[in-house]
Order: structure tokens, then C-alpha cells, then sequence
């Protein structure tokens, strides 16, 4: 009976994935028929605007969605899994904001000098961002120990670091600055299929290690102590967890910038859809979900006020805040109750 | 050294290099039993917790099957033991059957699945703790003695040869006390597992103990057989107690005597005069009472309540010398509480017959309070 309920809710993950990639690469301020989609992909003869339009934006813009949304939102699982929080993720605890400063900073700085920033140093230049906001919220929680401050202090974090950016975006002069600016509000669009590329490789190597560790995660539930009486290495555990969300989410934040809630609103759907906390079944989930989840939100940022484009994180929030209120509200519930 | 299968060496314990406890020396062979007693704060979960690998030691080693335990492996160390903590467990959305599962989790391959021997040694270590019904149950949504039973199944199908508990039976209600730790005894006896726990329950720990250890101050002030432990006089001096008794016999717990000159005698045997002596202290009203033989069942609440007692030797006729001074209290006191019927009393009570009648002759005697 539980087999079949997980059969079912991965099937149902899977076809939102695929819906959603098809009707974000046919949907937009021009509709493109799935018909001729589907000519293009396979290579035959279609007129060159659809062509370019489907093979040149849309289709990688789709694809990058699907895989950061699924890096994010298993991101934000492993964060709440360390912190034993629900509502813990990559955005609220400001290491999303972290790299985003970083990467800023660095693209401010090259763009004065008119040098060309490779992808890999976007990245790299985020991962240093994120770990430098992840060693404050762990430095944080040696000393608050309670979960709701910790939380608070990440939020602050993450004010702290918007705010230099902003500054900083503002007073760079230059005409990339508007690409800047869309990228600091978080938006997946102007990406290349060489991106793709380089995040598709990241993003599935770091959630596949993530998978391999599903066991010692369903350790690690049990909480501290048990999990050590289980032969877990705490410290190399933690490590781990540590260094692969911030990979996850730093190779994010390079890419598409900020991106809110989607860290915490996907894994607590995926779990009350299986009705299970269980790592192995978890971590494919999330990602799925996540990916779905990205896909129909970025859906919504496109065509919802084209030619205008929201902010991914505006749309992502939207959907986002409420389960996280949601979850608060029934967690002190249960508490009482 | 061989014979033990869990011992320690010079052990001593505490946090950040200050040892807390020093010199602990315990040893406990196969299917036995180790129980933890001392004041709360002396440090017992301390000293668990650097058996169980959670703390490094500050000096000296445990020892497990003639093998260091720090220098165990996690893998190791979890295949010979398994725990039951005070720590919450909050699992998020898993089943009793879920959470007694993780004990499995030495024993599984790199993904964690369960093969059909680790479900069936699942179903046997709840069978074995009556939690069989509670399977399909959420975890967080079951009490805090089901918790802690679903805990125990854990900890048994991890397998293990030796248990460490940490205050097992603290959020147990009296019926699910006796029924864990007969569990663990049983366990002890059938499967040879060795258990160290802490207790808070005196009377417990007396019954079920093999071995005793007791914590106080700085060092374990007392290691050996509960008739070793529980002689007379020194659980007060241990728990440093100042108001009421504990009586290491029977395990029964009494608050402090009034003191004063007697307003009440109190004529008692055979266990009928405990629930007056009771009274008389609730209302602090100090009392004298005799005669009793040193075995009578209320001797132990007398001893530990009355202002003044007039007992004999055990076996032994009461001498003139105990009826006197019975009297002269008798004379003092304004009222003669009588809870024997000295009538149906046997040829040995004679004297107490003589007090009867002699309180009586003064109008004082009451036959209940």
C-alpha cells in the first residue's frame, strides 16, 4: 500500500516535469504549437524565428530551471535536516544572499575592467559567498540555541548582504548593469546552453553524492547522539552536508541569483504528498519537486504580465511564504497539542 | 581481567579536560546488570556518556570485550552496543516501526534497506516489548511511555551484547516501570546482555541490580552487590538527605519525624500502627509508640517517625524495664492510640495487654484516631 503511494507521487512528480518543460518552451509572448516543438528538436524543417526562439532560449531556459530547482530545493532538505528545522533553507539562512554578494562584486569588478566572467568563476565566486554566510549561521548557532533566533540571524544575514549589493549595483556604471540587476532579484533567463551544461554537471554530481548519503541522513534524524551510537561520524557527516548544500545552492544563486522559498515550500509539499521522511525516497523527490515547482513559477514570472517579467523569487514567494506560515502555525500546534 | 566483559580502568570523566568524576573502576561480566544511583547532577549521564563514546574520557579507558573503546570503530562500537538516551527523538512523519527499524542500521547495505531477517528481527524485538500494536503508529503522536518502549525495541534489534540506558524509567508510570525493566531483565538472563543504566528508583535499582555503582562527589563512593550497597544508613549519607528517611530494606521512604515531647502513644503492631504514625506526622502531632519487637512490620515507620519508640529484640520477651517506661509515656501523654486488638493478641503479647488496661484505667484509650 505505501509502495504503490510512492509509485503513484513519483509518477505524478515525473509527468509535472515534463508538463511544465513542455508548455514553458511552447508558452510565451509568442506560442509556439507542441507540434512544432516537437519538429525542432528533432531537426526538421521549421521556420528560423520558432527555431531560435525554441533551441536558443526557451528550451535551455526551461531545462536550467528544472535542474537549479531541483539543486535548490534539495538544498534547503539538507539545511533542514542539519538544523533539525523545517523551516530552514538556503534563502532564509542568507546563503543564498552570501553568494549573491560575492558574485556581485566579482561582475562588478570585471565588467569595469571589461574582462569576460567564465561561468566556473561565477560559481566558484558564489560557493565563497555561501560558505562565508554558512560559517556565520553555524558560528551562530554555537552560540543561539535556540532554532527561531538562528533563523532570525540568517535573515539579517541575508538583509546585510542585499543591502552591499544593492549599493554596489547601483554605483557600477555600466550597460550590463540592467542584466546585474535582473540577475540580483533572481531570474533564470539569458541562459546560454553552455550554462546548462556546466550547471547540469555540478547539480547532478552534488545531489548524486547526496543521494549516497541518504543513509547516513536517516541516521542523522534520529538526532546526535543516536546517530553517533549508530557509527556515524558526526564531524565528517555535518561536513559533508555543509559543503553539498552549499555547492547546491551557490551553483543556484551564479545562475539564476537568489531564488526565495523554493528551499523550504518543496521539501515540506514533496514529504505530506509521500507521508514519509525517508531519505532515499526524499532526496529523488525533492528534486523532482523542486524542478516542477521552478518550472511553473518561472512559467508564471514569463507570461503571467508579458512583455514584463517578474522576478523569479517574487513569483516563488508568492507560492512559498504561505506553507512556510503554514508550517509554523502547525508546528505549534503540535506542540501543544 | 579476562572474565569481565565490560570493565573500566581508571576512568575518569567531565567536560573540556576538567575531570568531574575520577578513578572509576567498574566491572560487569555477561547478562549482568549495572545500575548508576547517586544525587541528581553527580553525574551519572557523565559517566555514560563516556562509555558510550559521546565524550572522550579525560583519563584512564572502558573497556568492552577486552577492547578499548575509544579505539573502536562507530561500526563496531554500534554492533556490540546500543542505547536508550534522555534525549527527545523527533522524527519527522516515521512510524514505531520506522524508528525501531534504525536500530537495523549497522547491519544494512550502503542504502539502508532492510532485508526480510532485519524485518523479521524487527518484528521480534517489538514483540518482545509489547509494542506490536503501536507499528503503524506515528512516532510523535504516541505517549511518552510508548516512546520510550519503542526506544528500548530499538535499542534490542540493534543487537547488541551490552545496553547503556540513561534514566529509563523516568517518564514511566508505575505499571510500564516494572514492565520495562522485567524486560530487561529478562533480556539480561536469556540473551546474556549486559545492561548499565541509571536509576533514580532506589527500590528499583535494589531489586533488579547485580551490581550497583554509587556516584557522589568526585569519585564512585560505593561499587558492589546491592546488599553491599544498601546498608543501613547510607542512602541518606549519599543523597546527603536532611529531611525524612529511606529505609534500605524495604525501600520505603518517609518524611521527617515531629519532633517534640510525645501528645500521643500509639499501641502498635503487625503493620496496623504505619498508616496512624503517617497521620499523626501529617498533622504534626509528635507521637511515642511500643511496644514493638525489632521485626515487627512497623518498626521501620516507627524508627523513622516516632518521637520516642520502646522496642525489644526480635523473638525475645518484653523486659519490665520497656513496660515502665511505656507506662511513665502513657502517664504523659493525653491520649492512647490502640491498633491492635490485645484481646486476639497471642500468649507473647501479654504486656501489651497490661499497657491496654493500664491506659485504659486513665480513660485514654482511643481505639482510632
Amino acid at each position: 500500500m505505501k509502495r504503490s503511494r510512492y509509485g503513484i507521487a513519483f509518477l505524478i512528480l515525473t509527468i509535472l516535469v515534463l508538463v511544465f518543460l513542455a508548455v514553458n518552451v511552447c508558452a510565451g509572448s509568442v506560442n509556439i504549437p507542441f507540434s512544432d516543438v516537437l519538429r525542432v528538436l528533432g531537426g526538421k524543417e521549421t521556420d528560423a524565428v520558432s527555431a531560435d526562439i525554441v533551441m536558443q532560449i526557451r528550451f535551455p531556459r526551461a531545462l536550467a530551471a528544472a535542474i537549479l530547482g531541483g539543486g535548490l530545493a534539495l538544498s534547503g532538505y539538507l539545511l533542514q535536516t542539519f538544523f533539525h528545522n523545517p523551516i530552514a533553507g538556503p534563502f532564509i539562512l542568507g546563503i543564498s544572499s552570501g553568494a549573491k554578494l560575492i558574485v556581485a562584486l566579482i561582475m562588478v569588478a570585471a565588467l569595469g575592467r571589461a574582462v569576460q566572467v567564465s561561468s566556473m568563476v561565477m560559481i566558484m565566486a558564489a560557493f565563497a559567498g555561501a560558505m562565508i554566510s554558512m560559517s556565520f549561521v553555524l558560528l551562530m548557532s554555537r552560540v543561539i540555541d535556540q532554532m527561531s533566533m538562528l533563523i532570525v540571524s540568517g535573515v539579517m544575514i541575508g538583509y546585510i548582504c542585499t543591502a552591499i549589493t544593492d549599493f554596489v549595483v547601483t554605483f557600477a556604471d555600466d550597460a550590463d548593469i540592467v542584466n546585474l540587476h535582473n540577475w540580483s532579484k533572481g531570474s533564470f533567463s539569458g541562459i546560454s546552453w553552455e550554462n546548462v551544461g556546466i550547471m547540469a554537471v555540478i547539480i547532478f554530481a552534488a545531489s548524486f553524492c547526496v543521494f549516497l548519503m541518504s543513509k547516513p541522513i536517516s541516521a542523522y534524524q534520529m538526532g546526535e547522539s543516536y546517530a553517533r551510537n549508530m557509527g556515524l561520524n558526526i564531524r565528517l557527516f555535518r561536513a559533508l552536508l555543509v559543503l553539498l548544500s552549499s555547492i547546491l545552492s551557490a551553483c543556484v544563486t551564479a545562475f539564476a541569483g537568489p531564488v526565495s522559498f523554493v528551499g523550504i515550500a518543496v521539501p515540506h509539499l514533496v514529504k505530506s504528498l509521500f507521508k514519509t521522511s525517508k531519505p532515499i525516497l526524499m532526496i529523488p523527490a525533492c528534486f523532482l519537486g523542486g524542478a516542477a515547482f521552478c518550472l511553473f513559477c518561472d512559467l508564471l514570472a514569463r507570461v503571467l504580465f508579458a512583455p514584463t517579467e517578474l522576478s523569479i523569487s517574487t513569483v516563488t514567494a508568492v507560492f512559498g511564504a504561505p506553507v512556510v506560515i503554514f508550517i509554523m502555525v502547525h508546528r505549534k500546534k503540535e506542540k501543544m497539542g | 581481567m579476562e572474565e569481565f566483559y565490560f570493565y573500566t580502568e581508571g576512568l575518569s570523566v567531565g567536560y573540556h579536560g576538567v575531570p568531574l568524576i575520577k578513578n572509576i573502576e567498574l566491572r560487569l561480566r555477561k547478562g549482568e546488570i549495572l545500575t548508576l544511583i547517586g544525587p541528581n547532577g553527580a553525574g551519572k549521564t557523565t559517566i555514560l556518556k563516556s562509555i558510550i563514546k559521546q565524550l572522550e574520557p579525560v583519563g584512564g579507558a572502558a573497556y568492552l570485550d577486552g577492547r578499548e573503546i575509544g579505539l573502536l570503530t562507530g561500526k563496531e562500537l554500534s554492533e556490540k552496543l546500543s542505547v536508550v538516551l534522555t534525549e527527545r527523538v523527533r522524527p519527522e512523519l516515521m512510524t514505531c516501526r520506522d524508528v525501531v527499524a534504525t536500530g537495523r542500521y549497522p547491519y544494512t547495505g550502503r542504502f539502508g534497506v532492510l532485508s526480510r531477517e532485519d524485518h523479521r528481527i524487527v518484528n521480534e524485538s517489538m514483540e518482545l516489548v509489547h509494542i506490536s500494536e503501536l507499528s503503524e503508529r506515528d512516532f510523535s503522536k504516541t505517549s511518552d511511555g510508548q516512546k520510550q518502549r519503542v526506544m528500548l525495541a530499538r535499542a534490542i534489534c540493534q543487537e547488541p551484547d551490552i545496553i547503556v540506558l540513561d534514566e529509563p524509567t523516568s517518564f514511566l508510570d508505575i505499571k510500564y516501570k516494572l514492565e520495562f525493566l522485567s524486560i530487561i531483565q529478562e533480556m539480561s538472563k536469556k540473551r546474556h546482555l549486559s545492561v548499565i543504566m541509571s536509576l533514580h528508583e532506589l527500590d528499583l535499582a535494589e531489586r533488579i541490580s547485580d551490581k550497583i555503582a554509587c556516584v557522589k562527589g568526585d569519585i564512585i563512593d560505593r561499587f558492589g552487590t546491592p546488599e553491599e550497597i544498601f546498608t543501613e544508613g547510607y542512602i541518606p549519607r549519599l543523597y546527603q538527605m536532611t529531611a525524612g528517611s529511606y529505609d534500605e530494606l524495604t525501600g520505603s521512604l518517609e518524611l521527617e519525624a515531629v519532633k517534640g515531647k510525645p501528645q500521643a502513644f500509639v499501641l502498635a503492631g503487625c503493620g496496623s500502627g504505619t498508616p496512624v504514625y503517617r497521620r499523626l506526622q501529617r498533622e504534626g502531632i509528635p507521637f511515642a509508640t511500643g511496644i514493638l519487637w525489632e521485626n515487627d512490620l512497623d518498626y521501620p515507620s516507627a524508627k523513622a517517625l516516632a518521637a520516642e519508640l520502646i522496642s525489644v529484640k526480635a523473638f525475645c520477651r518484653m523486659d519490665e524495664g520497656a513496660v515502665k517506661r511505656a507506662e511513665e509515656l502513657i502517664d504523659a501523654c493525653g491520649q492512647v492510640i490502640c491498633t491492635i486488638k490485645p484481646e486476639e493478641a497471642g500468649e507473647f503479647t501479654e504486656e501489651l495487654q497490661r499497657l491496654y488496661q493500664y491506659a485504659g484505667a486513665q480513660g485514654k484509650i482511643q481505639e482510632k484516631l
